[in-house]
């Protein structure tokens, strides 16, 4: 069977790239990790790959805040054919293709239009923005799946503990009719909840004070999410910061992850759709 | 034309830094400054149309979702009655300038030059109240800013902000001689003068030099006057400092005991006991043919193998004195600089897989009056809290644990200790990749960050004491982004073998890291004229000396210089090409094509006088307090956990990211509620295996007020004992797994050189740190744990007028080992109801400098001392029951002794515990529960495993009680309740801390 291909992309303050492809490696896909410029010189194709992935990390030091110069890059920055990446991305996107970003990728993932992208128009919706603790914060929170979204990253997940890492995960939403489009059709696919589920916006179980509590957000297709949590830092049980007494509570346990889940549903989907 | 931009949060936005700024300056400043509205303004000076800027503020600069914009007009609201508008000084880092540039270009599709500031960022504040200009003054400079770096304007908001920080200096790049030839005042004058912290003997060696018959021929062949020129001046200071040359720890000293009696000359601390000591665990591990231990003391970190796949490097040292004056910058520059240790070992290029620091600082409520140029303590805190969040978080580089130590005697100068852990293949494109080849003719290149006046005079300003007049040049801040960009590149370039070795430019610059490199192959030739610049008319010697930050020298062979170049233009890493290296035994230095400094390496390197010291030791007098016998133990507890040397550090910890890179297994805070305190670090080091790596720092000043040479061991053991309580194990000379230790002493002591007048106590001072390298060396060699690197810091004193600061000689082991399987270590919270608590090693009336005793204010006498061979056979015992898992949970004794211990381990959800101390307490109740023995552990197990526990451990174990699943803690004397309290209040308690 040809295996899932992977691109993850680097560069520029980009700095979870080796766990993502830790990840896409621990589900089974082949991955690669690749500059950005090299996109830009077109040494490399983004159409080569099934699945395009923006990792977390600090592009540009977050300056002009977090993921907008990269954002810009990509709506503007003409490559040598003269084409940007926005336009190559929509082409990827026609051809039933995958993106994930997370923390710092989905900053600029909305920034850049991609989501919510409620209409289609690529137009900037929602902002991440400047937590309510004004600071950056390390820490585990538990995320509650929308069980009504549809997009194949989440598959049969419900409650997922995943840590944040972060000081700009505020999502606002721009206006009423736009948080009701995301609503009405499920685009918020996980939301910050307490260990038994229920959706909060009490800090710090939500860490942010995001708009309806959202920690991720997928498209109308639900080929493209993005999301503040990282589940690529939690592969393994042992990234649990409960794992001890996990451990001990049940010697059986699964050494394997939660976060593992996300990058083992896309693989499987994307080999089930091909095959 | 400038054009201005300025962009605003929208009014129905939440302004969360402005409700930030509200909340401070009440808190702090006790400042009401109403409601609080920032924003952010851009000076736009490359020439731009109208349309240009519009697209670029509108596209590029503005969030639409949330912010307004103003082009050459600024949001006004007569709702805001004053404001304070916070711009750099000329040639202050503008990283958010540098970053509006590149975004520019790609916007307006322009080919500008972003190398260089055209985009000059400012911040404003408006405030809600009508405040005066004093107040105004106080909230910029306290709260908003730092003089030293920021320009500050403030009153009522007219609508109009004129102030550019351009860099404007006057053309003069005429090179300057020295005139030697002069009576010793104006030799010291001179040295004053020019900043170069060069005592008499040092310049008369140097005036010496000049007057040799060979030296003056040299110098008319190569047509240079006869005097020094400025450029040579600042060279020597800069190699000859103390802080690139340890003339301290090189010196010949004179040590009396006068508790013994006895006298001995010692020559050099560091030959004499760190380098022997790491040489004797050498040869033991050669003879036994056991080699992991690859290069110590000889680069910028030390190197240990891991397998024959990889290596392991590693540096900790301290950036004290920036970060008294301007603690982010300070820090910040601190971390990123400690980052290129690692990153400039060997052939360089290697990835970074952690961050630790240890900080000491006055304490966060000190009160007494700040003397002319003192910083408060809280202050310093922050500041240094927040430059290692972002010279961690933005360079991706988990910080994965610490330590905060407050005292008085830091809030003068407080000690910032920052380490960074790397990982390089065995090979680079089949060199070792831990070996630093260089040979005549190679290229020196430079890459990274252009250079400026930033950080000029580093290296000689660390070797002096602070004071009011400290220049400003002397503070830097950091790029996290510059030099994660240039990270990333020298990976791809060593792992394609386009460069030969790389070093790190920190203190001294070029001259530093060009000079150190030059000894390899015997000399170099620089053109100062190729190095870029942030804007013109440095002087040579400027250049050449200058810190800018986020720089590298590469070493390179000229066939690879092209594809090296290529590299460098895809990743936006700007390279020069800027001399070669020779044989010549002479540094040349040149400005186009003129010589401004040439000098005989030999005498470079080798020629500072030697420094001769006494150190005499005097027992101080101490007795033992009387403490009142009727205490209420519950209050103590509660007082213990909330006192600032043992309160939760989980306010700051949660601002640094521990876990990027996905590989960090116990993090500094865990359990179900992630409230729990852990020991050492453990991080696996890739994804394919679970072997890893502890990593712990030891660290107790206070010992030391005691005796110097137990203080030091105690930090020893510390470091250990952390690393064997997650689950480590003891080096053993004769295991061939590479099971690896390996520390970084980092010494940092207030001046120790004798004065009659303003060093009565110095003979004292160095006799303490004589006494800290004896224990170092008595550790390293019974354990066979060898210092692969470290630092001193020796002039920790500030001084105002006739007070000085001073900070207690200090002492911090961070160390590393290899653990086999992260699955097998152990946290220190509790498991599990019923589980069986013990303690592990045996505990002595040791209260002296104990957090009990500071309570009521004593100190006491009775030192905790480190007994080896005990501590030794109980290490030995514990690994023996970690093997089948015996341990559930093991917390290491340190400040407040056992019930401080017992009490963090319950910080996980529902458990409590119920305790009773036997004959424990034999030795003192107070003993029993805050002595600060050495060598202590607090562990749990399960029941099940009671017998084969006990059969390993026989009586380095004694049973204190068991885990409950009642909030609970009991901790009674032979049936007697001494303490009966809530977890919950010990918990808030320990939580509120100093806050």
């Amino acid at each position: 069977m040809k295996k899932v291909k992977v691109l993850i992309i680097t560069g520029y303050g980009i700095n979870c790239e080796e766990e993502l492809a830790a990840a896409y490696k621990l589900a089974g896909a082949e991955s690669k990790i690749v500059h950005l410029n090299d996109i830009f010189l077109e040494k490399e194709s983004i159409h080569e790959y099934d699945i395009l992935n923006f990792p977390g990390g600090f592009s540009f030091g977050d300056d002009l805040g977090s993921g907008k110069v990269l954002a810009n890059k990509m709506k503007y920055k003409k490559m040598e054919s003269g084409k940007t990446l926005l336009e190559e991305i929509k082409v990827f996107l026609t051809q039933g293709k995958f993106i994930l970003g997370i923390c710092n990728g989905f900053q600029f993932l909305v920034k850049m239009g991609l989501l919510p992208n409620t209409n289609g128009s690529f137009e900037q919706e929602v902002t991440l923005t400047i937590n309510n603790s004004a600071k950056y914060e390390d820490r585990w929170v538990h995320l509650k799946k929308n069980p009504k979204c549809g997009t194949p990253f989440l598959k049969d997940i419900d409650i997922m503990p995943c840590p944040v890492r972060h000081g700009e995960g505020k999502l606002i939403i721009k206006d009423e009719e736009i948080k009701t489009e995301i609503l009405e059709r499920n685009l918020n696919t996980f939301s910050y909840c307490d260990s038994d589920g229920k959706i909060t916006s009490e800090y710090p179980l939500n860490p942010n004070g995001a708009d309806l509590d959202c920690a991720a957000l997928t498209d109308p297709t639900g080929q493209v999410l993005g999301m503040m949590p990282h589940p690529e830092a939690f592969l393994s049980l042992y990234n649990h910061p409960n794992w001890g007494q996990m451990k001990r509570q049940n010697p059986e346990i699964s050494e394997d992850g939660d976060g593992l889940k996300i990058f083992r549903n896309i693989v499987e989907y994307i080999n089930c759709k091909d095959h | 034309m400038k054009n201005q931009i300025q962009i605003i949060l929208k009014d129905r936005i939440k302004d969360v830094q402005g409700e930030k700024v509200k909340k401070i300056a009440q808190s702090f400043l006790n400042i009401n400054t109403g409601k609080v509205k920032t924003g952010k303004i851009f000076n736009v000076m490359y020439d731009l149309k109208e349309d240009q800027i519009s697209r670029f503020a509108n596209l590029g600069l503005r969030d639409e979702i949330i912010h307004d914009v103003y082009i050459n007009s600024f949001y006004q609201d007569t709702f805001y009655k004053s404001f304070v508008l916070v711009a750099k000084q000329p040639g202050v880092t503008d990283d958010e300038g540098i970053s509006a540039q590149k975004t520019l270009i790609d916007i307006l599709d322009l080919d500008l030059d972003t190398n260089t500031q055209h985009i000059y960022t400012e911040d404003i504040y408006l405030f809600e109240k009508e405040l005066n200009e004093i107040t105004l003054n106080k909230l910029a400079e306290e709260l908003l800013g730092n003089k030293l770096i920021q320009h500050f304007e403030y009153g009522k908001f007219t609508g109009k902000v004129e102030y550019v920080p351009e860099v404007q200096i006057a053309s003069d790049n005429k090179q300057r001689t020295i005139d030697l030839d002069v009576d010793d005042d104006t030799l010291q004058q001179i040295s004053k003068d020019m900043l170069l912290s060069l005592n008499l003997e040092e310049m008369k060696t140097i005036r010496e030099y000049y007057s040799q018959d060979r030296t003056r021929a040299i110098r008319r062949q190569n047509d240079l006057p006869e005097e020094p020129t400025d450029c040579e001046m600042e060279v020597l200071a800069q190699t000859w400092s103390e802080h690139c040359k340890h003339k301290e720890f090189s010196a010949s000293i004179n040590y009396k005991n006068l508790e013994t009696g006895e006298e001995e000359t010692i020559d050099s601390l560091f030959k004499t006991y760190i380098r022997q000591s790491t040489e004797i665990v050498r040869e033991r591990l050669k003879k036994a043919g056991n080699n992991w231990l690859l290069k110590i003391f000889t680069d910028n970190a030390g190197v240990v193998k891991i397998d024959d796949e990889s290596v392991f490097v590693w540096k900790v040292e301290t950036h004290n004195s920036p970060s008294a004056i301007d603690p982010y910058g300070g820090a910040i520059t601190g971390i990123l600089g400690n980052n290129r240790d690692p990153l400039g070992t060997g052939i360089g290029g290697g990835k970074l897989l952690f961050n630790t620091n240890v900080l000491c600082f006055g304490p966060p409520k000190y009160d007494k009056k700040l003397l002319p140029g003192q910083l408060h303590p809280k202050r310093i805190f922050e500041g240094v809290r927040h430059g290692i969040e972002d010279g961690g978080n933005k360079s991706g580089v988990p910080t994965v644990n610490g330590s905060i130590i407050f005292d008085d005697r830091y809030s003068g100068k407080p000690l910032v200790y920052c380490g960074t852990g790397g990982v390089m293949p065995y090979k680079f494109a089949g060199v070792n990749s831990w070996l630093k080849p260089i040979d005549d003719g190679d290229l020196i290149i430079m890459a990274g960050g252009r250079v400026g006046k930033d950080g000029i005079h580093g290296a000689t300003f660390s070797s002096a004491e602070i004071d009011e007049h400290s220049p400003q040049s002397a503070v830097q801040i950091g790029s996290p982004i510059t030099q994660k960009i240039l990270g990333d590149y020298l990976q791809e370039a060593a792992e394609r073998g386009l460069i030969k070795c790389s070093t790190d430019n920190g203190a001294g610059g070029l001259s530093s890291s060009v000079g150190e490199l030059a000894e390899i192959t015997g000399g170099a030739v620089v053109n100062l004229e190729k190095v870029p610049l942030k804007y013109v008319n440095l002087k040579p010697w400027e250049i050449y000396v200058s810190e800018s930050q986020e720089r590298m020298t590469l070493v390179v062979e000229e066939h690879n210089k092209k594809a090296l170049f290529e590299l460098a233009e895809e990743r936006e890493v700007e390279l020069s090409y800027i001399g070669n290296f020779t044989s010549t035994g002479f540094i040349d230095v040149r400005y186009n094509d003129k010589k401004v400094a040439y000098l005989d390496m030999k005498f470079l390197h080798e020629g500072v006088p030697k420094k001769y010291m006494d150190a005499e030791w005097k027992k101080p007098e101490l007795n033992e307090p009387e403490i009142l016998s009727n205490l209420d133990y519950n209050e103590i507890l509660i007082k213990l956990m909330g006192s600032n040397n043992i309160c939760s550090r989980e306010d700051v910890i949660r601002q640094y990211d521990h876990e990027v890179k996905g590989k960090t297994i116990i993090k500094p805070l865990m359990g179900s509620e992630g409230k729990a305190p852990q020991d050492a670090a453990v991080m696996r080091l890739n994804f394919n295996s679970f072997e890893g790596i502890a990593i712990s720092n030891g660290i107790c000043p206070k010992f030391g007020d005691i005796d110097a040479y137990e203080m030091s061991a105690g930090a020893f053991d510390e470091a250990m004992r952390q690393i064997i309580s997650v689950g480590g194990k003891l080096p053993d000379i004769n295991d061939d797994t590479n099971r690896f230790w390996t520390v970084n002493d980092n010494f940092c002591v207030p001046d120790s050189a004798f004065d009659p007048v303003t060093n009565p106590d110095g003979k004292l001072k160095l006799a303490k740190l004589v006494q800290m390298n004896k224990a170092l060396f008595d550790m390293s060699t019974f354990y066979n744990i060898p210092m692969t690197s470290g630092k001193d810091s020796m002039k920790n004193d500030f001084k105002s007028g006739d007070i000085k600061i001073s900070v207690p000689p200090t002492i911090l082991y961070s160390m590393v080992a290899k653990i086999d399987d992260v699955r097998k270590t152990v946290t220190s919270n509790f498991k599990a109801d019923g589980d069986l608590i013990y303690i592990l090693g045996e505990t002595y009336n040791e209260l002296g400098a104990s957090e009990f005793y500071k309570l009521f204010g004593e100190l006491g006498a009775n030192v905790p001392k480190v007994r080896k061979e005990k501590a030794n056979r109980l290490y030995k015992k514990m690994m023996k029951a970690n093997e089948p898992a015996l341990i559930a949970s093991c917390h290491d004794l340190s400040d407040g002794g056992l019930a401080t211990a017992i009490t963090e381990c319950t910080f996980t959800g529902n458990f409590g515990a119920n305790i009773e101390l036997g004959t424990l307490s034999d030795i003192g109740i107070d003993a029993a529960l805050f002595s600060e023995s050495h060598s202590r552990f607090i562990v749990s197990i399960n029941p099940k495993d009671k017998i084969k526990f006990e059969e390993i451990l026989t009586k380095d174990t004694f049973y204190l009680g068991k885990v409950t699943s009642k909030n609970n803690l009991t901790i009674n004397s032979k049936g007697k309740k001494l303490i009966d309290t809530s977890t919950n209040d010990l918990q808030s308690a320990w939580e509120k801390g100093y806050k």
